[in-house]
């Protein structure tokens, strides 16, 4: 069974999917043709703002014994980071700018400023949610191996604490994003291998140390007897950028509209039916500019899924084609404001604390007869091999 | 002469331990990135993590060959060897492309510029601009010396040197090192350009003649006279040929030329060239048949031939740049296989994974996406 047989899109005859996903192709091709120099002049002229913020906010925070230089420390700072996470980072790791064959600026050697290593990112992300998007125990995205957010998936007692394991997760979610590629529940039982775990932890810690080392340990140091000070603002610069990914994150794939799929669904799926499946389980929000750049160009969370590898500078201009090919087909394109979406993700949340019983679903009506899903995650020989769809993709040498 | 060149160990960039010490510190600073991702967008060429250079000067020696004077940045080693080469990465519409040239600068440790010399090639888009569309203050990329056909240091005592058009640039390097350290032995030089407006370094070869007896200089101009034929004109003009070591720098067909008559007189061991292979590290890879999907071609390689040089030999127009594993201009696509990156051993099998072809050797038989 392929997505064309679900329900809502046997209106879509098989020719439909693939001409749609032709449609698809040709946007790449066209865009792929397209980058030029000043494309190359947006990256680096980010880099170039994203840089000059942070060392702005470090240098600031020297006086953070004042009141207006903390706020404005730890407000530069907050942005440098939410910039290199979102903007720059995730996306160079994509490999968006490997075009410019500048290894300063490319996916194999980008590191970011955030606790999760680049390469394990690249598994974790560029692979495993980006191919299986919204696919129930194929991508871990949902709900982070932590929260319940799909009826699908069988209810427990645990999950009655689910709103604080929300919040803890919002506040810590660089730490829960370092933990991610990890799978914590087969290390536990033991299934794991362990040459493979003692390398990740390895890397984790390695990564985790500098970036505690810099933010809580050397720059209050040096702060000297501003120390106390300058900790609570890198505290605070961090605690800013974990909330808003989070925030950013969740709007991507839990507003009601965006769907669920399951393992019959990947059966045989075409490049075309991976491209339907990406529009179907992704979600867009709106906004001006900067609220773009400052998140990553994710609020265009369908146009990153069809092109992960394409220029984020680009999205927006892809989105007007996207949109009206989404028209013609008759194909849902899920938008809507962000404390429109970010709220329909958190009472997706709290209901889903519950059982199904006690509730009523939201958005697409999930199949009368739920589907079991299987609560163990998938291994990568039990995982289809990474698809040549998701775009540019090589490992790191630097973590 | 701008060429393929050959993989060679890339120099460890030398730095002094006080301030290798200090970056140490300042990286706990800037951690994930170094102080020189910060520094750089200060000075372009305050940054030892990618090597750059800035275009102080453009001097034209020909119609269409000009000698760039580079300021390289930090990292940068003067003391390359005589004759070597180095890789010059330059932006064009928004994406770095590498060629090499050979350095004309004469090595010293503590210098301060480099010189290479292009001659803008017919339909060369990137010669063309270098010779020609570079204004001074340009920040080039550059990837350090290489190069395997150098003078030894003393050089021999007899030396001749077979050149043709812009082969003359190692060349000019040994002779102006030779000239710089007083160390000019028994030289001949047969130096073969259309005219004598085309020939590059004519009048500063003129001038190194005047100075130093024991150079003998051979200027043929092959639109009037005819080339210069190994078989029919050397013994006239270098008697003692035989008795010489001898580099050759040229087009490919002279370079062809020069083997066979060396090889045909039993003295090709005198006789160096630029080689186009690659000489690995200790990583090799088991060898396989690496196919190339597009096409459906496929190559037999060992485990010491590149996935690149794999490709060329099936007859694939595989991208490359400074074919050292820098500049990521060859990096394709492995759907499926395995390969070996000889710089470190690093494997690479994951499907659909990117992979600098320049820079790997299959493992068993894998397949690319050209």
């Amino acid at each position: 069974m392929a997505i064309a047989d679900v329900k809502e899109y046997t209106h879509l005859s098989k020719e439909d999917v693939e001409a749609l996903g032709a449609e698809f192709d040709a946007i790449r091709t066209r865009i792929e043709e397209s980058r030029n120099a000043d494309d190359a002049a947006y990256i680096k002229r980010m880099i170039k703002i994203q840089r000059g913020l942070a060392f702005a906010g470090r240098v600031t925070l020297f006086a953070s014994h004042k009141k207006p230089a903390w706020a404005a420390g730890a407000a530069l700072l907050g942005i440098a980071k939410i910039l290199e996470n979102m903007e720059i980072g995730h996306n160079v790791m994509h490999g968006q700018w490997d075009w410019m064959n500048d290894p300063e600026i490319h996916s194999s050697n980008w590191e970011w400023d955030t606790a999760q290593p680049a390469e394990q990112w690249k598994h974790s992300h560029n692979y495993v949610h980006h191919q299986f998007t919204n696919v129930l125990g194929y991508d871990n995205d949902i709900g982070y191996g932590i929260l319940r957010m799909a009826r699908e998936q069988k209810w427990s007692p645990v999950n009655l604490g689910q709103p604080v394991y929300n919040a803890a997760l919002a506040t810590l979610f660089q730490w829960g994003v370092a933990l991610h590629d990890l799978d914590i529940e087969r290390i536990m039982k033991g299934e794991k291998d362990p040459k493979e775990m003692k390398r990740q932890l390895k890397q984790i810690f390695r990564k985790g140390r500098n970036q505690i080392l810099k933010d809580y340990v050397v720059y209050p140091a040096l702060a000297g007897p501003n120390w106390k000070t300058t900790l609570s603002a890198n505290v605070a610069a961090n605690l800013t950028r974990n909330l808003w990914s989070y925030v950013i994150i969740f709007c991507g794939h839990f507003p009601d509209g965006a769907m669920h799929f399951t393992e019959e669904e990947l059966e045989d799926e075409t490049r075309a039916e991976w491209y339907l499946r990406q529009v179907l389980g992704a979600a867009n929000f709106e906004g001006g500019e900067l609220l773009h750049i400052m998140s990553g160009n994710l609020g265009y969370q369908i146009e990153h899924h069809l092109f992960p590898d394409l220029p984020s500078n680009r999205y927006g201009e892809i989105s007007v084609e996207v949109k009206e090919i989404c028209r013609r087909y008759g194909i849902p394109y899920t938008i809507g404001p962000l404390h429109r979406q970010y709220g329909q993700a958190l009472r997706t949340i709290m209901k889903l604390s519950l059982p199904n019983g006690f509730t009523q679903p939201d958005g697409t009506p999930p199949p009368d007869e739920l589907p079991r899903q299987r609560r163990k995650r998938r291994t990568d020989a039990e995982r289809e091999p990474r698809r040549a769809e998701l775009g540019s993709w090589s490992r790191g040498r630097t973590a | 002469m701008s060429v393929p060149k050959i993989l060679t160990r890339v120099p460890e960039r030398v730095e002094r331990t006080d301030w290798k010490r200090v970056r140490t510190l300042a990286d706990k600073l800037t951690t994930p990135l170094h102080p020189d991702d910060y520094l750089k967008l200060v000075n372009p060429l305050w940054s030892a993590r990618e090597l750059r250079g800035r275009l102080e000067d453009v001097v034209q020696e020909t119609d269409d060959a000009s000698t760039l004077v580079i300021k390289p940045g930090w990292g940068w080693s003067f003391d390359h060897e005589a004759g070597q080469y180095v890789g010059i990465g330059i932006e064009v519409d928004g994406r770095i492309q590498w060629r090499s040239y050979s350095l004309t600068s004469t090595p010293r440790r503590r210098g301060r510029r480099i010189t290479i010399t292009v001659r803008a090639m017919p339909e060369g888009l990137l010669s063309g601009h270098l010779v020609s569309g570079m204004q001074p203050g340009a920040i080039v990329r550059l990837a350090a010396p290489a190069g395997e056909f150098v003078l030894p240091s003393p050089p021999p005592e007899k030396i001749l040197f077979l050149v043709a058009g812009s082969g003359v640039t190692p060349v000019m390097s040994m002779l102006k090192t030779m000239d710089r350290r007083g160390t000019m032995t028994d030289v001949k030089v047969v130096y073969s350009s259309p005219t004598a407006d085309r020939m590059i370094f004519r009048d500063a070869l003129l001038g190194l003649a005047e100075k130093h007896p024991s150079l003998d200089l051979t200027l043929r101009y092959t639109d009037d006279e005819g080339m210069f034929s190994l078989e029919d004109d050397l013994d006239a003009t270098c008697p003692d040929w035989t008795g010489r070591q001898t580099w050759a720098c040229g087009p490919g067909p002279m370079l062809d030329a020069a083997e066979e008559h060396f090889r045909a007189h039993d003295v090709e061991d005198h006789l160096h060239l630029e080689r186009f292979t690659l000489e690995l590290g200790e990583n090799t890879g088991e060898g396989g048949t690496v196919s190339f999907q597009n096409s459906g071609r496929t190559a037999e390689v060992d485990g010491s031939t590149t996935i690149l040089e794999a490709g060329e030999k099936a007859g694939i127009g595989m991208p490359y740049g400074c074919r050292m594993g820098i500049c990521h201009t060859c990096t394709l696509t492995l759907v499926s296989g395995s390969v070996t990156d000889v710089r470190n051993g690093d494997q690479f099998a994951q499907p659909n994974e990117q992979i600098q072809t320049c820079v790997t050797v299959a493992n068993g038989d894998c397949t690319l996406n050209i």
